[in-house]
């Protein structure tokens, strides 16, 4: 397992399999956080961690209806929203 | 190879000013990646686009005539898919430059049919705000119909319809279902689609919510999650099974490619000599029978005889791409891209060229990182393509005997032939390293990969795939290898002395062969092997023909058969060589104009073509060496 040090907001990455969020924003290129967005990944939405590959890079996320993968290297700019936030 | 369409690049007409109008109407198909587009397009058509359950399959713009019946069409344009009009890759640029009017040699389109997948409709209909924008007549087809029942989702299409402005067909195109509204659009007076009131277009979330009031308004009921991939998937990407399944998989294939093929193999070759026999019984002797049951038996029959082999390596190629477990094999191979250098969306590509480079270097359209893209295309052609299973097929079934490795199921032979293709695999993969560390060092974008659904590869689909392929396979023995066996055969038979041909070794071929000779000496062929290179430029198995032609023509060895022939003429450390020689050498012209297409221009196919080449040199020297040392 990778240490997590406390500091800064959880992301996709941090998820552990099974585990859901809510997605509150993408921190990429507006033209990358577009494509992203046009998958289903967009703010708001619950994101749950499914499959992943055989040593646990990429992982796939289930995300309105759809399975899409990420490397842990996209994932990790996909911030969750922290539980009980305002929407 | 005729999937060469004949336009340029898909940036070729950017900014030109659209072809003058043909007569009669052009509708365009859109929608997003995998909703079943080229299915949809193959119906109507009549067509056989290649289909294929992952998303990204179609890359260029196809056309085709759809009849209406009393005598009337329209020409339908097949575009790759798209999640939105702002282009990102050279596929997705295609269809924004076709929809602009900006793509040279074809008209902006009439109407549109713009196909959804009725199972993921709510994240589709996103797609339904920039589209139906665009102002033109409209069709929305909600596709896979079957599957939303199947699954239990529901939707009313009129209350769509209504909510659209715009008419709404449920269709499936898999199975050919509920096509005769779309007919109808094609054949009736187009309306423009009522105006809408849309959200701000590439506001993403903004089209999601306008997406999800639509769908709500409308009786959509989300299907069930499909629970068969549910379970699938949690066997074929679990830590352990996961990699065993895929390695099960892949040995499988090879074995089989081996032992089902032969006995079919063994047929096509009995008809092949059984017929070339009776020809040269039935004609009078003369050099035009020689011609005949040498150059065009001997040449052509030798490659026709791999036809089961290649179809059943398509047989399986088929299988996997249209169940969806090739999207489950690009993500368990993405690490080993990722140490490459290479993005995921480079494993699709790299796939396709298992069974042809040619399509392959088209496929890599999909990537949108140029530089990726371009490495990409540079690797490509050490993938194992078809073409070089053949040649690799007839060396191994000479020199190596078969023996069981794993009990009936793994055997010495298919072992070589997997070692081959892992060899090519690693080529590809030092070369890619090579090219992303240096020249063509990159930032990342992000990989991201839509997952679809398993599904049932139909029979239909399969068969056609087999059968197209038996076309091409054809074609190219009845076109390429025919003309080199021939000319072949003619130059083996100059210049004439006293009207009778010389001895083979003192023919113009045997000349030029006997001069090439020094040069390939070092990795242990000789002058006819040297002839079998120099054709093979032309195509990796013309070297099969051009030995089979050769050999034809020698009388001691004509009853021999092609591999007691080899056997006879080549060391096993000149047979291995040639094998590692045909792993890396980029020997293939089609392949070559492609790669000159796509990357525009020569610098990248000269530098390809140098580096395999070396490879290919070096390395089959090295393997001689080797062998040679090794069984002294």
């Amino acid at each position: 397992m990778r240490l997590r040090l406390n500091i800064g907001p959880r992301t996709l990455a941090d998820l552990l399999p099974g585990e859901e969020g809510i997605l509150g924003g993408i921190e990429l290129p507006e033209a990358d956080a577009r494509r992203l967005m046009e998958l289903g990944l967009i703010p708001g939405m619950r994101v749950r961690a499914a499959g992943r590959a055989p040593g646990g890079d990429p992982r796939v996320f289930r995300v309105d209806g759809t399975e899409i993968a990420l490397r842990r290297e996209t994932a990790r700019h996909l911030i969750l929203r922290e539980e009980g936030d305002a929407a | 190879m005729s999937a060469l369409p004949s336009l340029g690049g898909p940036g070729a007409g950017r900014g030109r000013p659209a072809a003058p109008r043909a007569p009669g109407r052009f509708v365009a198909l859109v929608g997003p990646p995998n909703s079943g587009k080229s299915t949809l397009f193959n119906r109507l058509t009549g067509m056989r686009q290649k289909v294929a359950n992952f998303p990204g399959v179609t890359v260029e713009e196809r056309r085709g005539q759809a009849r209406l019946g009393h005598g009337r069409e329209v020409t339908l344009i097949d575009l790759p898919g798209v999640y939105g009009l702002l282009p990102r890759s050279e596929d997705e640029r295609v269809t924004h430059d076709v929809l602009m009017g900006q793509m040279a040699g074809t008209p902006r389109p009439d109407a549109i049919l713009l196909i959804l997948d009725a199972t993921n409709l709510a994240r589709h209909l996103v797609l339904a705000a920039p589209v139906l924008g665009l102002g033109l007549p409209t069709l929305v087809i909600l596709n896979m119909a079957d599957e939303l029942k199947s699954r239990g989702g529901d939707l009313d299409p009129a209350a769509l319809a209504k909510q659209l402005g715009a008419p709404v067909a449920l269709t499936s195109a898999a199975r050919g279902e509920g096509l005769t509204p779309v007919r109808e659009f094609l054949d009736g007076a187009l309306g423009v689609p009522a105006s809408l009131d849309l959200p701000v277009l590439h506001d993403v979330p903004a089209c999601r919510e306008w997406a999800a009031g639509l769908g709500e308004k409308a009786g959509y009921a989300a299907p069930a999650p499909p629970l068969w991939t549910r379970r699938l998937d949690a066997v074929f990407l679990h830590p352990v099974w996961g990699a065993a399944v895929f390695v099960v998989v892949v040995v499988a294939v090879f074995q089989t490619i081996f032992t089902l093929a032969s006995p079919l193999m063994d047929l096509v070759d009995k008809g092949v000599s059984a017929s070339g026999a009776w020809l040269a019984a039935y004609l009078a002797p003369s050099l035009f029978r020689d011609l005949l049951v040498e150059g065009v038996w001997g040449g052509v029959g030798s490659v026709v005889v791999f036809l089961p082999q290649i179809l059943l390596l398509f047989f399986f190629l088929g299988i996997l791409e249209d169940s969806g477990y090739l999207a489950r094999a690009a993500l368990i191979a993405d690490r080993t891209m990722a140490k490459a250098g290479l993005q995921g969306k480079s494993f699709l590509p790299l796939l396709s060229a298992y069974a042809c480079a040619v399509p392959a270097v088209l496929a890599t359209r999909t990537i949108e990182n140029r530089r990726d893209r371009i490495a990409t295309i540079l690797i490509a052609p050490f993938m194992t393509c078809s073409a070089r299973l053949p040649v690799y097929t007839l060396i191994i079934a000479a020199f190596i005997p078969e023996r069981p490795i794993l009990g009936p199921f793994f055997g010495t032979r298919a072992a070589a032939m997997l070692g081959l293709y892992v060899l090519g695999f690693l080529a590809a993969f030092g070369t890619a390293r090579l090219l992303k560390s240096s020249v063509l060092r990159s930032e990342g974008t992000p990989f991201l990969l839509e997952m679809p659904p398993y599904r049932w590869p139909t029979l239909r689909q399969v068969g056609f795939r087999l059968y197209d392929r038996s076309k091409i396979f054809l074609r190219r023995a009845g076109t390429v290898i025919l003309a080199v066996s021939i000319a072949l055969w003619v130059f083996s038979h100059l210049p004439l002395s006293g009207g009778q041909p010389p001895k083979i070794a003192d023919s113009v071929t045997g000349t030029v062969g006997r001069a090439l000779e020094p040069l390939v000496a070092p990795l242990g062929f000789d002058w006819k092997i040297a002839i079998g290179l120099v054709t093979s430029l032309a195509a990796r198995e013309v070297i099969v023909g051009t030995l089979g032609t050769i050999y034809g023509m020698e009388g001691d060895t004509r009853s021999e058969g092609l591999q007691a022939a080899l056997r006879h003429d080549l060391t096993p450390g000149g047979a291995v060589a040639l094998l590692v020689f045909f792993a890396f050498a980029m020997q293939c012209i089609s392949t070559i104009a492609v790669v000159r297409r796509e990357t525009g221009g020569w610098k990248w196919p000269a530098v390809q073509f140098a580096w395999m080449s070396l490879l290919a040199y070096t390395g089959a020297f090295v393997a001689n060496r080797l062998v040679t040392a090794f069984l002294a």
